[in-house]
This record gives structure tokens, sequence and C-alpha cells, in this order.
């Protein structure tokens, strides 16, 4: 049965798919955007790229023109929070309580911070955290980075492009070498090398004090690095604080079936806040990226209608893209996993090139630099093969 | 239906290409080329999702208006 009124918490990119796909499939209901933060719907991918060195503007990152809210009948309320979900009850900061037969959460996550935030102790996850950042990033400023992963690694490109000095800290001792092996991990450091970053690997940071208008950044192998700001890229956290005592299954994120339904009956959830059961691996999965979240909203649209949500070849295979010095970056499937990994194009000392990941003789992963072609045509074949991973199996 | 790429718009991500591989290549400079610009049946659907995945919402879509 089709429900006469559905709420969606959080605006962004998971949530405006979900509204726009409800809408899409015919749903004539009344239709609730819920979003804290005061700004229209905006994308957030640019933030650490085009948007922090200048390249685009904020107008520029909507995710909709506002008719195109008019247009489908989608009620925008901004700049307020959800703070409790009792049942189907959603009730926001101001006061107001909505009544819907179903509710989207879609609440996305945060950056996990190096301590209490201050001017010059920052991290990267909305569009104030990015104009704050450039507005403080000129020629010469010291930039030191903790975390050398995808946010960590763009804002060093783009801070470079800034003509910021920029020294990069990552725990590990190869950013990316968990995620794509160590020879395409080599091949992605190299340019933070070339562009004048300096990298520091293989010891964590360990506490930030400021002093003298300086930040001192303390490391484990007790190093100091001087730094005029600090930026934390250190992962996020799921945003699950306004569901305490809603009843929900909540670890890493809001627990969900492999279509995106709660235990409650009327509240599915999507995007970077959900956790969605994966039946190849046995256990439950927060993908925190761009596609997953569309691919999601999409699958729920279509449930909360009462449909069986398509198959989409290729749904479900995690991908992801990054924009670095000018290069992209893209990978398909489950690199992680990989036993064996071959280069099909380019070389890994070159600009261009493109690795397939193996397990077991299977087709499991695709990454590469500057060969979107090559890499994504694989998709359909990384499906074909889905990957059995049982919860004991692997290693 | 007849299959159109924005050329201002697409960014060259290849999320078409992952779906719909017979009816999108990337040409040399990265920008979306279609390949069958009627798509029929299942290509169609195919279409459909690409468009869909589209991180820019760059593949447009006609009705064949005969
Ligand atoms: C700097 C940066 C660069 C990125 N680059 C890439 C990239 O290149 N490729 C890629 O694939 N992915 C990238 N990502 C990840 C991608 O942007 C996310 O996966 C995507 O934004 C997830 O969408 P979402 O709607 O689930 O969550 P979010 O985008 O986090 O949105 C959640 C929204 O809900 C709001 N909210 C939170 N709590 C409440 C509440 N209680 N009530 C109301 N509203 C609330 C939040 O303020 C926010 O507006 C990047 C992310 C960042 C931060
Ligand atoms: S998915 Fe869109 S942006 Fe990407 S290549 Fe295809 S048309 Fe271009």
């Amino acid at each position: 049965m089709s429900p006469r009124e559905v709420v969606i918490v959080g605006a962004s990119v998971a949530g405006v798919a979900v509204a726009d796909e409800l809408r899409r499939l015919g749903f004539e209901g009344r239709l609730v955007l819920v979003g804290d933060e005061p700004h229209p719907p905006y994308d957030r991918p640019p933030l650490s790229k085009d948007l922090l060195t200048g390249r685009t503007e904020p107008d520029r990152i909507r995710l909709r023109e506002p008719a195109h809210y008019t247009d489908r009948g989608i009620t925008l309320m901004l700049g307020v929070p959800a703070v409790r979900l009792d049942g189907r009850r959603v009730e926001l900061a101001d006061g107001r309580v909505l009544t819907p037969d179903a509710v989207v959460i879609a609440t996305g996550a945060r950056a996990r911070s190096l301590g209490e935030p201050r001017p010059t102790l920052v991290t990267l996850r909305g569009l104030d955290d990015a104009l704050h950042l450039r507005r403080r990033l000129a020629d010469g400023t010291r930039l030191v980075i903790a975390g050398g992963g995808f946010i960590g690694a763009e804002a060093a490109a783009s801070a470079r492009a800034l003509g910021a000095d920029v020294t990069l800290i990552e725990a590990a001792p190869l950013p990316f070498a968990h995620l794509l092996g160590d020879e395409m991990a080599a091949a992605l450091v190299r340019p933070h090398r070339e562009a004048g970053v300096r990298v520091l690997t293989g010891t964590p940071v360990q506490r930030v004090d400021r002093a003298g208008g300086t930040e001192n950044v303390l490391l484990a192998d007790g190093q100091v690095v001087h730094g005029d700001l600090v930026l934390a890229g250190l992962g996020s956290i799921p945003n699950t604080g306004w569901l305490d005592g809603s009843g929900l299954d909540i670890g890493n994120g809001v627990r969900c079936d492999a279509t995106g339904a709660t235990a409650l009956p009327g509240v599915c959830a999507v995007g970077d806040v959900a956790a969605w059961y994966e039946p190849g691996l046995g256990r439950h999965v927060r993908h925190e990226h761009w596609t997953s979240a569309t691919e999601q909203a999409r699958t729920v649209a279509a449930r909360l209608l009462g449909r069986s949500p398509k198959a989409v070849p290729g749904a479900g295979v995690p991908y992801f893209w990054s924009d670095q010095y000018g290069a992209r970056i893209q990978s398909l499937g489950n690199p992680e996993l990989a036993d064996e990994t071959h280069v099909v194009h380019g070389s890994l000392d070159e600009g261009s090139f493109a690795v397939l990941y193996g397990r077991e003789g299977r087709l499991i992963g695709a990454a590469g630099r500057d060969a979107a072609a090559h890499v994504m045509r694989h998709r359909r074949a990384i499906t074909a093969a889905p990957f059995p991973l049982q919860p004991t199996g692997g290693t | 239906m007849r299959v159109t790429i924005d050329e201002d718009k697409c960014c060259g991500y290849a999320a078409c290409l992952s779906v719909a591989e017979k009816v999108f290549d990337l040409a040399a400079d990265n920008i979306a080329a279609v390949l069958v610009e009627h798509p029929q049946g299942e290509l169609a659907d195919q279409a459909r999702e690409a468009a869909a995945a589209c991180p820019t919402s760059a593949i447009i879509l006609l009705d064949d208006t005969e």
C-alpha cells in the first residue's frame, strides 16, 4: 500500500534522491525533506576539490534548482534538525511534530575530529567547513593534514594548488594500501611528493596543542609538526544521535536489511548513515560513497511504494572516485579482498593505468587513474561473479 | 527514445558505461559518446538506468515523437 505522507530526514545527496525517485515513480502524497543545514541541498564531493580551490562557487554545487522542489511538490524544512524519532513520529528542534506513514533516515555522517574544534583545528564535511578552509588557505599557509585518505589527499592537492605549504600525516605505512594494494597505493602517493607535499607515514597523530599562535601536532613517534591550520581527515561517524531511544538497531550506522528496511515498520535508512546487510559478505556495511547513496535511494523509494525494486545490473558494487592533482582515481568492487592483481592498461609508473583485482580466480574489483573506461567497463563482470564470502571464510 | 549527452555537464565519470556499456563509451577527451542513439528493449532500460546513475545528469532521453 502506498503511503500518504513521507518524511525524509537529511536533505543531501541521499535524501534528495529518495524524494525525486518517489515522485518519478508516481507518488502523489505529501513529501517533506527536513535538513539541519540552512543551505539549499548541495553536493559534497566538490567541497574538497573545485570548491576548495575556488574553481566553483556554492551556488553552482546545488543538487537541484529551487524550482525543482516547488515543481514536484517537495516541501523543504531547512535549518532545523530532527531531534527524536518515536515510531514514525518525527520531532523537530523547533517543536514541530511530523506524523507521516513512512520515514526515511538520511542524516549522513559527520567528520571525526582531533579535539574541540577551533578556527585553526578543523574538519571538512559541509559547505561552511569548506568555505572556512578556503578563506584560510593562502600562499604559504602551513596546513597540516591528519589522515591520508580521500578527503586528506584531495585537500592536500587543492591546498597545494592554492600555494599552501602542506604536510600530510598518515598512520599506516602507505595511504590506500589497505584498500587498493601496495603497488597502486605507491603510485598514488607519488604525486603528493612531486607536488611538494611533505608526506609522513607510519605514525599517527597523537595530540594537537595550540601555543603562541601555532598549532603543534605531536606524532606517535615523538616528532612535532608546526602549522597554522590543522585539518583532520580521519573518517566519519554516522549521525544517529537523534535516534537514541527509537529502538532502532544502531551499530556503525542504522542497521537495515538488504533493501534499506529497519526493524521499525515504515522506517528506512539510506546513504552514509545506513549500514545495509550485504548477503555476499554476511555482514552490515556502511558505504560512504555518492553512488551508493543514490542507488540505495532508488531501492528505498521503490520499496516504500510497495514495488519490488528492479535489480540494476552492477548495483551494489561499491564504486568511488577521487580527483587529485588533476587526475581522476576510480575504484569499483572490492579490491581490498584481492589475492592477485593485473595491470591491464598503462603502467603504474605513468599517469594513466588500470588494475584488475582477482580472488580465487574471479574478478572482484577494478581500479585506476585517468582510465575511466578501462575501469568502468568491468562493472557488469564484477557483478556477474558475485563474491560469496562467508563470514567464516576468507583470510 | 533518443539518447544524447549534454557535453557541458558530462564530467567523464563513466557511470553510464558501467550500467550500459553497449549504449555508451568514453571518447578520448573523457566525454561520454553515444553508441546506440535509439536503443530498444533491454538497451533502452539500460539507457534509463544510466541516466539515473549519471552524477551530473548529463544524459538526456527524448521521447521519439513519431
Ligand atoms: C569533502 C567530501 C568529499 C567527498 N568526495 C567524494 C567523492 O569524490 N566520491 C564519492 O563517491 N563520494 C565522496 N564523498 C562522499 C559523499 O559525499 C557522501 O557519500 C554523500 O554525501 C552521502 O550522502 P548522504 O545524503 O547519505 O549524507 P550527507 O551528505 O552527509 O547528508 C546528510 C545531511 O543530513 C543532515 N542532518 C544530520 N543530522 C540531522 C538531523 N538530526 N536532522 C536533520 N538533518 C540532519 C546533515 O547536516 C546533512 O545535510 C565526499 C564527502 C565529503 C565530505
Ligand atoms: S555518467 Fe554522466 S558524467 Fe559520467 S561519463 Fe556518463 S554522461 Fe558523462
